[in-house]
């Protein structure tokens, strides 16, 4: 049997690995400018509601996501155990990292927002837009995340701009989808009802499709804070500050009592979110007025 | 007098699919529409109809399903676009019209009933009546003042609050009624509208609406494939079939004389629909008891729901007959045990029962009718009144 019917032949492999590198790194050289100001405009922002968080006295945190939760859930010991799990993160001293990981989470969830929603209606509205955008999602979603973490470490250093980076890449997707899946499945008739009356596309789009759609776009808000909070370890290891780092360090310990308490505190601040929003969610639905 | 005409249709045809030259010629040289669909892949939807409308009359559009009423009344408010033909709104073409004029068409002169009902279900009763008012910029306080005059008209007020989901199937069409109202349109397209009703409710929608036209004399296109609903609210009605209209007359020449089979069976096929049995009339007894229940309790739960009299089925709703507060009184003063005290004697019918012949046996009755089903479980009680009420 000849070689190169056992062994793929050496001949036919190609190696790119160095035109990629020398790409990036000359891009980010020929571009530092422009990314350095993005890089501010991130920590700034995230700088920003970390002290904001920092502002609010802990007693006064804890107070407030207890009635938040009493009323979402209108039950009052829900309220009362969400207060119990943050008292729980303060107490294992980790409050400060708590807030921090916190900010990151909340810039890439605002960030997704902000751009999944616009994108998410173009999706459902625009079909020629679907076509190409939606393979672009399933790559975002599939894509292994380091792959994507080298580049934007490259471009902006370590620490929390890659990892925001990072995080709203991956976390953007739901939002994407369920807005678009949202609009899509909003009634014909009620569709053909707008039309029939004399409504124009934009009066269709924001007094029909989007109220209509709310709950489900709600629940993409949803997933999306759940995405963002998978990412919390990932983003330690290009250098974010917050509970994943404090487990990327007992991990590298194997100190399993030091990673313990901050995992215990992300599956806490999880579940807070979680049904915080998703009780938005039912509340939205109850409501019949505008 | 000559006629006055607010709508005009002129050889309309919708084809969908690709190969539309094809598929016309081959409609023109006769073929029929599954041929076509066949050899083309176009789905001929409408082929060659023209009819005229007079101004404050109800038209009635009625075929089976797929035989393209619903394209039809759509191409008239131009939710889907004729493939060819004219269609003209007091004389104008609207296909003529430019994007500003389709919207003041839709918001002003031409309003549209949904089968089923299209109401927005985030918004209440109100603002879903007010919708039509609201795109077209109507400051709130006036149509706001509007949609409550429509929802009084509809015989619906107090519900303004609601939220959709808090009405019934009957109720949500009042809505649509009351909002295709609201910006005051010439004319009402009327697509299925009571067709998700069921047939009580649906008679009275149809009684609501005729009383409704008397006052504002629109003009109304509406659809059907009930021949009954035909007959009873069409001026006019036009009889389609496979996209085309194969009659248009007035009820009355059209059933003396049917231009072809289809017709003829169509309109026989009217009797049968009518039937209504006793399950589409009785309603819940409010009152039942157990024999094995003190007759305190059963005298307790008659004034509770304000009756004299208690319907007695058994521990599996098998129905058993009726007892008296009168007889309940006296068992509880005599200390008489409750079953000796049951009359058994009370008018029964099947579930199934025709309507017109419970009427002879209600005219007998002192007490509502018990309705049964095949097992003798008690299914509901029907009172002399709703049988009348509603032949």
């Amino acid at each position: 049997m000849k070689d190169y019917l056992l062994k793929f032949p050496d001949a036919w492999q190609f190696d790119v690995n160095d035109v990629i590198d020398n790409g990036i790194k000359a891009f980010s050289r020929n571009h530092r400018e422009f990314f350095n100001i993005i890089k501010k405009g991130v920590v700034f922002s995230i700088h920003g509601i970390k002290d904001f968080l920092s502002f609010i006295p802990w007693w006064l945190f804890i107070l407030i996501i207890v009635l938040i939760g009493c009323r979402v859930s209108r039950k009052k010991h829900v309220g009362i155990l969400y207060g119990a799990m943050l008292f729980f993160i303060g107490s294992a001293g980790l409050w400060d990292h708590m807030l921090q990981t916190l900010s990151i989470i909340i810039a890439s969830v605002v960030l997704s927002v902000l751009l999944g929603f616009p994108i998410g209606i173009l999706l459902a509205l625009k079909k020629d837009a679907e076509r190409i955008v939606r393979p672009i999602l399933d790559l975002m979603q599939t894509m292994p995340t380091f792959v994507y973490l080298i580049p934007a470490v490259m471009l902006f250093g370590v620490g929390i701009t890659p990892a925001l980076m990072a995080t709203t890449i991956y976390a953007i997707v739901p939002m994407i989808r369920l807005t678009s899946h949202g609009i899509d499945q909003v009634d014909k008739e009620v569709l053909e009802a707008a039309t029939a009356f004399g409504s124009t596309t934009l009066q269709t789009l924001v007094k029909v499709q989007i109220p209509q759609a709310l709950p489900t776009i709600m629940t993409g808000v949803n997933q999306t804070i759940m995405m963002a909070m998978s990412m919390v370890v990932t983003c330690a290891i290009i250098g974010a500050e917050g509970l994943g780092m404090e487990i990327l360090v007992a991990t590298n310990r194997t100190e399993m009592g030091k990673a313990l308490m901050p995992g215990i505190s992300i599956v806490f601040i999880a579940v807070i979110l979680d049904r915080i929003t998703q009780g938005l969610v039912g509340d939205r639905e109850r409501m019949p007025n505008e | 007098m000559s006629k006055d005409v607010i709508i005009k249709v002129e050889n309309l045809c919708k084809l969908y699919g690709k190969n539309k030259a094809e598929a016309t010629e081959l409609m023109k040289r006769g073929a029929d529409k599954d041929t076509v669909y066949k050899k083309t892949g176009v789905t001929v939807a409408l082929w060659d109809v023209s009819f005229e409308v007079e101004r404050g009359k109800i038209f009635v559009i009625i075929g089976l399903s797929g035989s393209g009423k619903s394209t039809l009344i759509r191409c008239l408010n131009l939710l889907t676009k004729p493939t060819s033909g004219k269609i003209y709104f007091e004389g104008e073409d609207i296909q003529k019209f430019s994007k500003q004029q389709i919207l003041n068409y839709r918001r002003n002169k031409i309003s549209m009933v949904f089968q089923n009902f299209g109401l927005m279900s985030h918004r209440n009763v109100l603002n879903n009546v007010a919708y039509g008012l609201e795109v077209k910029n109507v400051p709130r306080q006036l149509r706001e003042n509007k949609a409550r005059e429509m929802i009084a008209l509809v015989g619906l007020d107090g519900w303004e609050e609601q939220a959709i989901s808090n009405l019934s199937g009957g109720m949500k069409q009042r809505v649509g009624l009351a909002r295709a109202l609201a910006s005051d349109p010439d004319v009402l397209l009327m697509d299925e509208p009571f067709s998700a009703l069921d047939p009580l409710v649906r008679r009275e929608m149809q009684f609501e609406l005729l009383s409704i036209q008397s006052k504002l004399e629109k003009t109304i296109i509406f659809i059907t494939h009930d021949i009954n609903e035909a007959f009873k609210l069409g001026d006019t009605v036009a009889i389609m079939r496979d996209g085309k209209i194969i009659q248009i007359d007035t009820p009355e020449r059209m059933s003396a004389r049917p231009a072809d089979d289809y017709v003829r069976e169509f309109i026989e096929s009217a009797d049968k629909t009518q039937i209504l049995t006793a399950k589409h009339v009785m309603i819940r007894p409010k009152c039942l008891v157990k024999p094995k229940d003190m007759p305190s309790q059963a005298i307790r739960e008659m004034g509770a729901n304000d009756v004299s009299t208690a319907y007695v089925v058994d521990d599996k709703m098998k129905f058993l007959g009726v007892i008296t507060i009168d007889d309940a009184i006296l068992a509880r003063d005599k200390n008489l045990p409750m079953p000796s005290l049951i009359k058994t004697d009370v008018y029964t019918c099947h579930e199934d029962t025709i309507l017109s012949e419970i009427l002879s046996i209600a005219a007998k009755s002192k007490y509502p009718l018990a309705v049964l089903d095949s097992q003798g479980k008690l299914k509901g009680i029907i009172s002399k009144a709703a049988v009348l009420s509603s032949l």
